[in-house]
């Protein structure tokens, strides 16, 4: 009798909303909508990373993502409502954490807290920044529109050539260097601590695998990000035919 | 030594206070940084003057009173400490060390260095507890178990409710003392009855009570004066998101 009482009375004020408004719902939505950005980080990355294979490849892979067509949107639409709510609740809980410290302490000292973990609000800022200019650049061709409409042999749009192209800016080379490590250093952070923020970390994981992680996918992204546009850069992909 | 203090002087609640220097000579490094502080009050009533508000009580590390940040670090410079077993052979002839009180929205600044805490124990009063029985004096080891299970919750009951935690996160977090108050009795068949609505309950108050959330900084588990090691967070959250999303009660 007693556990069907209780039972109504918590759960009327429950519900999504409620779960949401919490610290911890909202926090671990960051941290789901942060794995969802760094799995498609991780496979954005592997798919670019085919340019080291030639024109042909990396073309065809720009055709195929294409013609995938309605799915391309959905993914597109997934990808960007996952992102507006992972800023979102980060800007909630950031408003909120200024506000339970209203006064500073005159001096101020820290035991152990990373670089990275301090500054996630501001690489977070920059990332957007970076991410509306890359879609500006490669996907709208707005950046660099001399670029935007070569086609390879086979009438496709020849990414290839606009990437390697692209890079030959050092200004726009340099924007995507330090964009990427901002990156890196948002999930050097980021990956290890979302597994805290969703329960799963025990003091056996946490040394050495979950704190490992974040430096890890943090390493290996900036590292695949930016061979693509170094290589271009440093003439290591072949400049295509007759460009320049 | 001799030593110069920078400490927050705040008459009253709607005061806006502010640091005030004092100098402070012949401090023995055999004293306790409270026993410093007890010295200058001394020698500040013999001047006419208002002692320094801090609170203590034990003065052996623990009942949680004392609650001081020193240059920056609550409970100061040593790791597993209270400021009551700090003493003054940490620092050196001439040192100067700022005093500060907890700073957190929650925990408003009553005089000096002392602030209100309450905020902990409204948390603990909207879950952090068990339902038993009266009557007549259960068996010991009646209802068994196991060690590791117990050695979790007396670990996270090891937590004094000092607020150091808060005062050490960046974002005035109560994580660490709400997850090791969640934890001592997850860890326990005692504390299952109220399990469902638990963690619910107590990270609704500590939100209303104006605490920030966790970043994964890890500054608690730095300077708990108990080590309370931050997978009571972990649990918390567990708790949390288990009754939340599979609506279990
Ligand atoms: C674009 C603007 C972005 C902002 C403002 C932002 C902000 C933040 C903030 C403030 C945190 C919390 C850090 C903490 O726990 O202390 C965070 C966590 C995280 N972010 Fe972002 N971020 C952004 C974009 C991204 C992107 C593009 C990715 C993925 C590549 C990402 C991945 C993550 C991950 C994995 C976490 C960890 C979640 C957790 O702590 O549980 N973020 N982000
Ligand atoms: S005075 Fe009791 S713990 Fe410091």
């Amino acid at each position: 009798m007693a556990s069907a009482a209780s039972a109504t009375r918590s759960r009327a004020p429950s519900g999504p909303v409620k779960f949401l408004r919490s610290s911890i719902g909202a926090k671990s939505v960051m941290a789901l909508t942060g794995l969802i950005l760094t799995a498609f980080v991780f496979g954005h990355m592997v798919g670019n990373l085919q340019i080291f294979l030639g024109p042909e490849p990396i073309n065809r892979y720009g055709h195929f993502l294409q013609s995938l067509g309605e799915l391309l949107w959905l993914i597109r639409f997934v990808l960007l409502a996952t992102l507006i709510v992972h800023i979102a609740s980060a800007a909630r809980l950031i408003v909120l954490n200024r506000r339970a410290r209203p006064i500073a302490y005159v001096l101020d000292d820290s035991v152990q807290v990373t670089f990275a973990a301090r500054t996630m609000p501001w690489t977070g800022m920059i990332l957007l920044a970076f991410v509306v200019y890359h879609l500006a650049h490669f996907t709208l061709g707005t950046v660099q529109p001399e670029l935007f409409s070569h086609h390879d042999e086979l009438g496709r749009h020849d990414i290839y050539a606009m990437v390697v192209l692209g890079f030959q800016d050092w200004f726009v080379t340099a924007w995507y260097v330090v964009a990427n490590a901002l990156l890196a250093l948002h999930l050097s952070h980021g990956v290890s601590s979302l597994f805290q923020s969703l329960g799963v970390t025990t003091p056996s994981l946490r040394w050495p695998l979950v704190d490992l992680a974040g430096p890890a996918v943090g390493t290996a992204v900036l590292i695949g990000n930016l061979a693509i546009p170094l290589a271009s850069w440093l003439g290591l992909l072949e400049l295509p035919y007759g460009a320049m | 030594m001799n030593l110069t203090l920078q400490m927050w002087r705040q008459r009253n609640l709607s005061d806006e206070g502010g640091m005030v220097q004092y100098e402070i000579s012949d401090v023995s490094p055999e004293m306790s940084f409270l026993e410093m502080l007890d010295i200058l009050n001394e020698s500040l009533i013999a001047r006419g003057q208002e002692p320094v508000a801090f609170d203590d009580d034990c003065r052996e590390g623990i009942c949680g009173m004392c609650s001081l940040v020193i240059n920056g670090i609550p409970h100061g410079p040593d790791s597993g400490t209270t400021v009551c077993q700090l003493h003054m052979r940490r620092f050196q002839d001439g040192d100067t060390i700022y005093i500060e009180p907890w700073r957190s929205r929650a925990f408003p600044v009553l005089r000096d260095l002392i602030v209100d805490r309450n905020a902990f124990d409204r948390i603990i009063q909207a879950g952090g507890y068990i339902s038993v029985n009266t009557g007549g004096t259960p068996d010991a080891n009646a209802i068994p178990v196991a060690k590791s299970e117990a050695d979790l919750s007396m670990d996270a009951a090891s937590c004094i409710g000092c607020g150091a935690c808060v005062a050490a996160c960046p974002n005035a977090s109560a994580m660490l003392f709400v997850g090791a108050k969640v934890s001592q009795f997850r860890h326990l068949p005692q504390g299952h009855t109220e399990r469902a609505r638990r963690a619910t309950r107590m990270v609704e108050q500590m939100d209303a009570e104006g605490f920030g959330n966790c970043t994964n900084h890890y500054e608690c588990m730095a300077v708990c004066p108990k080590e309370i090691d931050v997978r009571v967070i972990a649990e918390l959250n567990q708790e949390f998101l288990r009754t939340e999303l599979t609506g279990s009660e």
